[in-house]
């Protein structure tokens, strides 16, 4: 895969390059991660789970996946 | 459900003969509710939870670890099935934080409720109450059913009662502490005042401090460090079961005027010249 077939965007704090044809649920997929598991908001948004397979992931796209840790 | 203890966990036996503790409309028997950070290891923590009887553990939301391809997430070992899950918003410094981590929270699509603590101060750890007001009131707007970590102020207590929270959780002495609880009048105080149930929530250390806690008639505690940090978190976790239902049915009980004087139990007629 060339380079412009990749994207960057800022997730979980970090710079990363990513497909640029991912969607949100097949980016989750490639970074082996349930679904049902995560919580993404993106560009500060919360996207409902529904909504994964139909949201494009974009060049400049802040995304976080964030999920439940031990805790008081 | 357990094997690890032979108390068994009924409306009786865990509630103190009292009826359950209701939280938003949702019934719990077991008035102890528990933390799940800090323990060794996971088997551990699910071991020591079980053990203590509760329905109701909180857990924190935090990314996703994606450089390490270990499974982090709590849910692989915590069956949501078994317990209720409270999220809080642990680590927030500012209302606009926390209200971010309890949306994130809201969205896994477990429940509406949420443990909210908004911090101040990095040193001790206590509340900012009025970052905690103005959230506890944004999210009690958007439907959540609020949980709010405070300090033992009296006054801040019933401003967030106002604010819809349906408990409201004064700290017993800062997280993590094991201090135990420093202030009793106060928390009595917050209790007599409020109409929603008082949960107790950090600075118990061991037995002991449960049961003083619930002595003071609160309707229950949470605890996490004094669990975790123990020895033998497993067994710490079987005394605070029992501690807390001897505080609660001690306070149900009624103490008796404690005297500065003796006075003698056994009969002072009849003795022997």
């Amino acid at each position: 895969m060339s380079d412009e077939q990749n994207i960057q965007v800022r997730l979980n704090g970090a710079d990363r390059e990513v497909a640029a044809d991912h969607s949100v649920r097949s980016l989750l997929e490639a970074l082996d991660l349930h679904p049902g598991m995560v919580v993404v908001e993106l560009n500060r948004e919360i996207l409902s789970r529904e909504s994964y397979a139909d949201t494009p992931v974009r060049e400049g796209d802040t995304l976080e996946l964030v999920h439940f840790v031990g805790g008081g | 459900m357990n094997e690890t203890t032979t108390m068994e966990r009924t409306p009786e036996a865990e509630a103190g003969d009292d009826g359950p503790l209701v939280l938003g409309g949702r019934s719990f028997t077991s008035r102890l509710l528990v933390g799940t950070g800090k323990y060794a290891t996971n088997e551990l923590m699910v071991d020591a939870i079980r053990a203590s009887g509760t329905e109701m553990v909180t857990v924190a939301v935090r990314r996703v670890d994606l450089d390490r391809s270990e499974e982090g997430g709590i849910l692989n070992h915590l069956d949501p099935d078994e317990f209720f899950l409270l999220a809080n918003t642990a680590g927030c410094y500012t209302a606009e934080d926390a209200v971010r981590y309890a949306r994130l929270a809201r969205a896994a699509g477990f429940n509406e409720f949420v443990k909210l603590e908004v911090i101040g101060d990095e040193d001790t750890l206590l509340p900012d109450t009025q970052a905690t007001l103005e959230a506890a009131r944004t999210l009690t707007e958007e439907g959540f059913k609020v949980m709010a970590y405070t300090n033992d102020d009296v006054v801040t207590a019933l401003r967030l009662e106002d604010a819809g929270c349906v408990a409201v959780m004064p700290l017993a002495s800062p997280i993590g502490s094991g201090l135990g609880v420093v202030n009793p009048y106060f928390i009595r105080e917050i209790k007599r005042r409020l109409e929603v149930p008082v949960i107790v929530d950090a600075g118990v250390g061991t037995a002991s401090d449960a049961c003083v806690t619930m002595e003071q008639g609160v309707d229950g505690i949470l605890m996490n460090t004094a669990l975790a940090a123990a020895d033998d978190p497993v067994r710490m976790a079987r005394a605070m079961r029992h501690a807390t239902r001897a505080g609660r049915l001690a306070y149900l009980a009624g103490r008796m005027p404690a005297r500065e004087i003796a006075v003698p139990s056994s009969p002072t007629r009849g003795l022997l010249d």
